[in-house]
């Protein structure tokens, strides 16, 4: 079954602007899927996001979420969905038990009635319950911000890069819990712009200029990468990247924490050792290594727009 | 204070109450480096800069930033280094060079120096064509260089920056880090928080908060090497959550 389903999504903000949302293929997502979105700033994720949970109304085109038009049927489609936006207003004043109490009340339901969905994010805030939500740390705010949307049990939970500032392990425990969402069946959309993550979804979208340049499952996306792929590095990372940067046989060449990721151009036969010779010989580097890599999804990012 | 050193605190602490945030925590800075100051969420990094940088007094402890002392000369050290803080603000219905223009002012620069240094930085980030739009509508990427720019534009001896790179994505964020080595090519250090682990590789050094402890402080290949972790995540992943680890 389909949670959501969008033939065709058209807004813009004027101002002589292309439109942010420009959708014309259409897409689905079916019931119980973890459906990500991953794409540069202006994108358009975020006008998508309103536009599905009914906060903006599009100019063009239709959708719709749970059976539910979301401009017909938007006050009813507001009560099953739950939208945790980029910047979550919580209530500073507020301590971290009362915000909650008060996303629960809302709803008309109670921290008690739906404390399994929230207890694995929770239980890190609970030593901190009644310290006003304003004294958090960054990452802190985003844990009960998820928290608040979550309380009323959605059947589709629309997330807009939940994990800024969220810590390495604390993303691992929260994503674990998105798992454990999706398989008591509610549907979860989400954006992010940590590769990780993306790689945990049933399916990704890759967003660029309103439109999905891509849908596809990160398995596939990862197969369908069709360069040569080296890593490298030396003991003068900064160096090393202008430097490979200027060779001829190079296509592209970015980070990619201790080595250096370097696109190689169709024809280019050289063989990495060949390479690594010149970094030491013409180039003057020491302690180079040079490898065939296997593409992740962030190459395939990084590589979208050739 | 040693001539190499940009930073140097010794037993910095700070309480809320009876809650003690930064706990005890020695180290110093050298004078050039990327210095990468890593930590679980609430662990006390913000904190710790907001004491570094003059906004707020320890609850005891000494150090010096910038050569100046951080209980007697604050104002001089807000004047003497760059901050870019966590939730960034600039003049939103103003336009890129106006905000060079004020924070300049801030700083106490004299206009002349300000229009040039804010020429040869538009220039250096690619902002000159920028230069006359309004700041609002300016992606989220150029908001970030632009803060970034204003953070630096009186040429301070060290830059912090908390999270500068939070919710930007993979391609923007490795032009912001190589911004970050460019700068720090000029002359400048940079004190930088992240929770991306890819970004702990590209510091000199990074440090490890642990509920306001520093547990540890190291190159990012000497810590891997200690902790028999083959990246900076597993490190972070054994630290963070105790020596055991939690999967
Ligand atoms: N004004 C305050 N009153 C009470 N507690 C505070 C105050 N400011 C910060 N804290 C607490 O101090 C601890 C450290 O917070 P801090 O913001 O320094 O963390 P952080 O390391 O920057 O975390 P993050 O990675 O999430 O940004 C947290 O538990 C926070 O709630
Ligand atoms: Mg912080």
């Amino acid at each position: 079954m389909d949670s959501i389903r969008v033939k065709r999504l058209k807004k813009g903000y004027g101002r002589g602007l292309p439109p942010a949302v420009d959708i014309r293929e259409g897409f689905s997502v079916s019931e119980g899927e973890l459906f990500g979105i991953i794409g540069p700033d202006g994108a358009g994720k975020t006008t998508l996001f309103r536009l599905l949970t009914t906060l903006i109304s599009p100019d063009e085109g239709d959708a719709v979420v749970q059976g539910l038009d979301i401009i017909r049927d938007y006050r009813k489609l507001r009560t099953i969905i739950g939208y945790m936006p980029g910047r979550f207003s919580l209530y500073p004043d507020l301590s971290v038990r009362e915000n909650l109490d008060f996303f629960a009340s809302v709803f008309g339901t109670s921290i008690k009635e739906n404390y399994h969905l929230i207890e694995d994010i929770y239980c890190r805030l609970e030593p901190f319950a009644d310290r006003k939500a304003g004294n958090l740390s960054g990452g802190m705010k985003q844990k009960l911000a998820l928290c608040c949307t979550l309380i009323h049990s959605p059947e589709v939970l629309f997330l807009d890069e939940p994990t800024t500032g969220v810590d390495p392990s604390s993303r691992r425990e929260f994503w674990e819990t998105l798992a454990r969402l999706r398989r008591t069946g509610m549907t979860i959309v989400v954006s992010t712009a940590y590769m990780d993550e993306a790689n945990r979804c049933d399916r990704v979208a890759m967003m660029r200029s309103g439109r999905f340049l891509k849908v596809d499952t990160p398995s596939d996306i990862v197969a369908g990468f069709d360069r040569r792929l080296l890593a490298v590095r030396s003991d003068e990372m900064f160096r090393l990247l202008q430097d490979l940067r200027s060779m001829e046989e190079v296509v592209k060449c970015y980070t990619f924490g201790d080595t250096h990721h370097v696109v190689l151009k169709e024809n280019a036969a050289c063989a990495p050792d060949e390479i690594g010779h010149r970094l030491t010989g013409k180039y003057g580097h020491t302690g180079v290594q040079v490898r065939e890599q296997a593409a992740t999804l962030e190459d395939c990012y990084m590589n979208l727009d050739d | 204070m040693s001539e190499d050193n940009v930073i140097e605190v010794e037993h910095l602490t700070k309480k809320f109450g009876n809650f003690t945030a930064v706990d005890d925590i020695s180290f110093e800075v050298h004078r050039g480096e990327i210095f990468g100051f890593l930590g679980a969420n609430g662990a006390g990094k913000t904190t710790a800069m907001k004491m570094l940088t003059g906004l707020s007094f320890p609850t005891s402890g000494k150090g010096r930033v910038a050569g100046y002392d951080i209980w007697t000369q604050s104002e001089l050290i807000k004047k003497n280094i760059g901050y870019m803080s966590q939730k960034f603000s600039l003049y939103s219905d103003l336009t890129v060079k106006d905000n060079i223009e004020i924070f300049g002012g801030i700083y106490g620069m004299e206009r002349h120096a300000v229009r040039r240094r804010a020429v040869e930085l538009m220039d250096r980030l690619g902002f000159i064509a920028e230069k006359n739009e309004k700041v609002r509508d300016l992606p989220q990427g150029w908001k970030q260089k632009l803060a970034f720019l204003v953070a630096i534009i009186h040429n301070p001896g060290i830059v912090f920056l908390d999270e500068p790179t939070g919710g930007v994505d993979p391609a923007a964020r490795r032009q912001f880090w190589e911004l970050i080595y460019d700068v720090v090519d000029s002359g400048i250090t940079a004190f930088v928080t992240t929770h991306y682990m890819d970004e702990a590789e590209y510091c000199n050094r990074i440090s490890m908060m642990v509920d306001g402890r520093m547990d540890a402080l190291d190159s990012p290949s000497a810590l891997k090497r200690k902790f028999g972790a083959s990246s900076v995540a597993e490190v972070f992943d054994i630290l963070a959550r105790g020596a055991k680890r939690s999967e």
